[in-house]
């Protein structure tokens, strides 16, 4: 689980790409690359190091006008993915 | 035929490596010094690479380290808008060399283990000192922050190392670890008497990588290749044949897979005559078994074909001499009984000994009688 209060980042050796060939962004990690979404790229864009979990679920639900507690339980399950493969890291 | 464009290029640099793994997965006919593509060639061929749209770059070899311009073939990768990843042993990377290779814009190394100590580790590698060298490398490799994938290829004679191998990778930091039980092709199959595992320790292993997988989730990530001979279902060899990715020798032949070679009517376009692009959508290797049309009984009417392609074209080549053969670790193999009677017979060998890999140029060493 991701706390509110969690700073989510991509660690080095993971980075967006946008993939001309294909037309879409992709997520490049150690010898995987993830396939993005609107939704998906639209979340890592918002990693900054900077913002909380918390902070970046609100501005996504406001910018999006969508309630909250939704966005904050999608963000939070494909984050909570990206952690588990080591995609992505976490510091207070 | 709708081919869609390749996610991954294997750049096999060199052929040349200070170890010599008696499972290499070069072939056995290694390609010389005089033969390999030179600095420039490769940057073309990085270049033609992105713009076909293959994002990760695996710089191999034999050791890619051996190649004195890897800083600048990486550098150039990055350029071409690649994801630069760098399979070595370790042995020929100094701490300034890491560095330079670091600013050059080096994504992730992935470092080979062939043991846990050096005494078993310097046997397999036949490499004296290798061990020590590489842990010593493993620690620069920290430091600097590299992402780090650890790569245990694993076999009869070492598979209880396997706990020990999995702990090493949370040591020394790092995110993955491949647990790759060695597939046999080339210099492998030379030693199948003494690297073949047996079905339990085939089992043993399925049950230490699910253990694991539990325990260290969200701090290691463990990919796992199981042993072959002892499988139902064949591996989706290369996630398809001419689906996701190609392979590059170092001198500049291009191969849908790092074993196509052993196919032996199959022939391969070279990169200093042709685009990639044209090989890769043209080239009559590439389009041999791309696809399903190809395929003969059981596979053509299984319902699995799309699933696995019919395994490894290169092992029913090897084992059937047919490579449009069905893969014959298939249950629906008529050569599945027989191959696993072979396999258990190699997995009782008595056998100990190792036919190391050799140089290139140099004799090919036969296992004794």
């Amino acid at each position: 689980m991701i706390a509110k209060e969690d700073i989510p980042f991509l660690p080095r050796g993971v980075r967006l790409h946008f993939d001309k060939v294909r037309d879409q962004w992709v997520l490049l990690a150690p010898e995987r690359a993830v396939t993005l979404d609107q939704v998906g790229q639209a979340i890592l864009s918002e990693l900054d190091g900077i913002r909380s979990f918390g902070t970046i679920t609100e501005d996504l639900a406001s910018r999006y006008n969508a309630p909250a507690e939704e966005i904050a339980k999608d963000t939070g399950g494909f984050l909570g993915a990206l952690l588990d493969r080591r995609f992505l890291e976490l510091r207070q | 035929m709708n081919a869609r464009p390749p996610i991954a290029m294997l750049a096999e640099l060199t052929h040349r490596c200070p170890l010599s793994c008696p499972y290499c997965s070069n072939p056995i006919e290694l390609a010389r010094i005089d033969s390999e593509l030179d600095t420039e060639t490769w940057k073309r061929v990085f270049r033609e690479a992105a713009e076909i749209g293959v994002l990760q770059l695996h710089l191999s070899g034999g050791e890619p380290a051996s190649r004195r311009d890897l800083t600048e073939l990486v550098a150039a990768a990055r350029e071409a808008g690649l994801y630069t990843n760098l399979i070595t042993s370790g042995i020929g990377l100094t701490e300034r060399r890491l560095r330079e290779l670091d600013e050059a814009g080096l994504d992730h190394i992935q470092l080979s283990l062939q043991g846990t100590d050096a005494a078993m580790a310097d046997e397999i590698g036949g490499y004296r000192g290798g061990f020590d060298r590489k842990m010593q490398v493993a620690g620069w490799i920290k430091d600097i922050g590299f992402p780090l994938t650890l790569n245990a290829v694993m076999h009869r004679r070492n598979l209880h190392q396997l706990p020990r191998s999995i702990e090493l990778a949370v040591e020394m930091g790092a995110r993955r670890i491949e647990v790759a039980t060695v597939q046999f092709h080339g210099w492998a199959l030379k030693n199948r008497d003494t690297l073949m595992p047996t079905m339990e320790q085939a089992r043993e292993t399925d049950a230490i990588v699910t253990e694991a997988r539990k325990r260290l989730k969200g701090v290691l990530v463990i990919d796992y290749v199981p042993a072959d001979y002892h499988s139902d279902y064949p591996k989706r060899c290369m996630g398809g044949w001419a689906t996701t990715g190609l392979n590059v020798t170092p001198d500049g032949e291009v191969l849908p897979c790092h074993a196509a070679q052993t196919i032996p009517h199959l022939q391969f376009d070279n990169v200093r005559d042709n685009h990639l692009r044209d090989i890769w959508y043209d080239g009559s290797a590439f389009n041999a078994y791309r696809g399903t049309d190809w395929m003969q009984e059981p596979c053509q009417s299984c319902d699995r074909k799309l699933k696995d392609f019919g395994g490894c074209r290169c092992q029913a080549m090897a084992i059937v001499g047919d490579a449009a053969a069905t893969d014959p670790v298939c249950i629906k193999s008529p050569h599945h009984g027989a191959l696993q009677v072979q396999a258990d017979a190699h997995a009782h060998s008595d056998r100990k000994d190792l036919v190391h890999r050799t140089a290139p140029g140099k004799p090919i060493p036969e296992p004794a009688e």
